[in-house]
């Protein structure tokens, strides 16, 4: 039987086409233009080529900013992920009180970053915020502006702190969807605790779980606003993450050119491991069923 | 193993129950003997599971006891009952392979890695899955999801019961009855305490010795295939048993006849005074449909079955059901229906009224 061919159709996609060109296809070229070219100001600009690229590659640097960024993500995913499961393990199921940790958990989410960032740039200074105070009180000597390891841990404990909700409310739903046959045959079954997490919850929760690490992957990876308002990158470079150094680069000094060239490559980073993730996780799921 | 007891047993899943209508299961004592099979029959929420759970130790009876041989087991975790379940929806562990998921049981106890091996394979031969024995349990079909549910129940065995709750809803009706078959061997050969829940009256008469019918909360009656047909004791039991079940009609009885819509029907005993709400019972088998003596009914279809043909008709106002002969003729002016007198019983508020002179059964 022939179909009838009718191309008017592809004029359905042209709102969605323009939308995307003006959202994202554009302002994305006008940084592909600025990587390419060179200025002195007053509007000029020369061809530079693939110098700006081929500097940035070589700058150590963004090689350290790079380091640091990982780094970060590393501990962050190493932290909330399993922090996150247990406390969605330890959520009340139904009633009251379940309905209260959701909303309890959902309130960090909720807050503005540059609201989080000031918050814990009070609660960490020694003079005036609760925590400062209290640890400098307790002996410990803790000072975010000045010790690199501990502007490292504030920053840290404020991520974790700002996120982990959003990975232990993912895992929440994955585990309401469980059904209570699963926990009644695993009694039956005298499986232990250990197991009813690795082979009936953990399995279940695998999905959202992808989700989850990929969401808190790509937001850590691109993290700005927090540790700008709590340290500014410091001390020194300390915690100058990427999108940091990015900002100083493009706004600060005002090179558009390399910053243009970092964006890019930082852009296809994020892509590239993103997708590399995502598809090693699929196809994991889909060897598992062929077997 | 051990025969397993309910004493005084009642369960509401309400935490403050005001009366009876807030039981999910009203005050029982029954006593599962050891190494019997029995079938759980009853409408859907009338408590079946209920009960199962509560033997199982998923569930904490809010009264009475549960007790194993001479161990009160009320308040024992299910890991210390030993007991296995089938649930009615296939429970696999999705990234075990199927034979970790019949060994699972065993390994959880520590059993001998032979022995293991041994019983996945006897177990896995049981149920026709030698050849998928490696494949991971996640993409197989509901009906080999449920074989393996159904494997992991029956592989230990050394359990105190094995209770199976409407185990082959998911499984398509060829394999049902393979299945079915199964256990039944598999009871003869072990000799483990079974108590299989369902809904169809055909798997509970064809699986289970004693078949007990729950109605509303309540265990109505505890009996074989051919009581729960011949004296049901109680109207659920007549009405739920039997395609179709059997015919109630609003009776005053006086000694032994019956007196219904101003006719005189003779019963097969005589009765005592009975009070409440009177009602006769006969099953479509033992009625018979005739031109010129009995009730008059008027003829609505014949439904032809093959083995037989059920009649439906309508006896003032009411449905009435009746079953002929696959030869029978049925004429039009065949208007009238007579009832065979020892096969009526006698109801009182939905009870079995026993005839005077004898004893009364047990309820």
């Amino acid at each position: 039987m022939d179909k009838p061919v009718n191309n008017k159709a592809w004029f359905l996609v042209l709102p969605v086409l323009v939308l995307v060109a003006f959202s994202a296809v554009i302002p994305l070229m006008t940084v592909v233009n600025y990587s390419v070219q060179d200025t002195f100001g007053n509007n000029v600009f020369f061809w530079a080529g693939l110098e700006w690229f081929e500097q940035a590659l070589s700058s150590s640097r963004l090689h350290d900013a790079l380091l640091r960024q990982i780094l970060f993500s590393v501990i962050i995913l190493a932290i909330q992920v399993p922090l996150g499961i247990f406390v969605a393990l330890n959520m009340p199921k139904r009633g009251f009180w379940a309905s209260l940790c959701l909303v309890l958990m959902a309130l960090p989410l909720l807050i503005p970053w540059n609201v989080v960032g000031t918050i814990w740039q009070i609660f960490g200074r020694v003079d005036i915020g609760l925590l400062g105070y209290t640890l400098d009180k307790l002996g410990i000597n803790y000072n975010y502006t000045a010790n690199a390891i501990d502007a490292w841990v504030t920053v840290i404990v404020m991520d974790v702190w700002h996120w982990t909700s959003l990975v232990a409310l993912l895992c929440y739903a994955g585990l309401q969807s469980i059904p209570d046959a699963y926990y009644q045959a695993a009694k039956i079954d005298q499986a232990s605790r250990w197991k009813v997490f690795r082979y009936i919850e953990l399995p279940k929760m695998q999905g959202v779980l992808l989700i989850a690490i990929l969401l808190r992957f790509m937001d850590s990876f691109m993290i700005y606003t927090e540790p700008f308002v709590v340290t500014g990158g410091g001390p020194g470079n300390a915690t100058t993450f990427l999108s940091i150094d990015l900002v100083k680069m493009a706004i600060g000094q005002f090179d558009l050119g390399p910053a243009a060239a970092f964006s890019i490559m930082y852009f296809l980073v994020i892509m590239l491991i993103s997708w590399v993730f995502y598809t090693v996780m699929t196809n994991l799921d889909k060897r598992e069923e062929m077997q | 193993m051990a025969k397993i007891t309910l004493s005084n047993l009642a369960h509401s899943y309400v935490p403050q129950p005001k009366g009876p209508q807030d039981f999910a299961l009203k005050e029982m004592d029954h006593v599962w003997e050891d190494g019997a099979s029995y079938a759980l029959l009853g409408s859907s929420g009338c408590g079946k599971t209920t009960l199962l759970n509560i033997i199982s130790g998923l569930l904490r009876p809010s009264q009475g006891r549960v007790l194993f041989g001479d161990r009160d087991v009320t308040d024992a975790p299910t890991a210390e009952r030993n007991i296995a379940q089938v649930f009615q929806f296939p429970v696999v562990y999705d990234t075990m392979t199927v034979r970790d998921n019949l060994a699972f049981p065993l390994r959880n106890r520590g059993m001998d890695a032979d022995y293991i091996r041994q019983r996945v394979q006897a177990i896995a031969q049981m149920i026709g899955m030698e050849a998928v024995l490696d494949r991971k349990a996640r993409g197989l079909t509901a009906d080999a999801k449920q074989k393996i549910s159904l494997g992991r129940g029956m592989v230990r065995q050394d359990v105190n019961a094995i209770l199976f709750d409407e185990p082959l809803t998911v499984i398509d009706p060829h394999m049902k009855w393979e299945l079915r078959t199964q256990l039944k061997s598999l009871h003869r050969e072990f000799n483990h305490t079974m108590i299989y829940v369902t809904h169809d009256q055909t798997e509970a008469l064809t699986f289970a010795e004693k078949v007990v019918v729950m109605y509303d909360g309540r265990v109505v009656q505890i009996g074989t295939a051919q009581e729960l047909f011949e004296t049901p004791a109680h109207t659920f039991v007549g009405y739920f048993i039997g395609s179709p079940g059997m015919n109630l009609l609003d009776a005053r009885i006086e000694g032994n006849v019956a007196h219904i819509e101003g006719s005189v029907v003779p019963l097969g005993a005589g009765y005592g005074p009975v009070s409440g709400r009177t009602q006769i019972g006969i099953r479509p088998e033992f009625v018979r449909l005739s031109a010129s003596e009995g009730l008059p009914v008027k003829l609505r279809r014949v439904e032809d079955v093959g083995r037989h043909k059920i009649v439906r008709a309508e006896f003032f106002g009411r449905e009435i059901n009746i079953i002929a002969d696959e030869g029978a003729e049925i004429g039009a002016d065949m208007t009238r229906v007579t009832f065979r007198p020892e096969r009526i019983s006698v109801y009182a508020d939905d009870w079995r009224v026993a005839p005077a002179g004898q004893l009364g059964e047990a309820a």
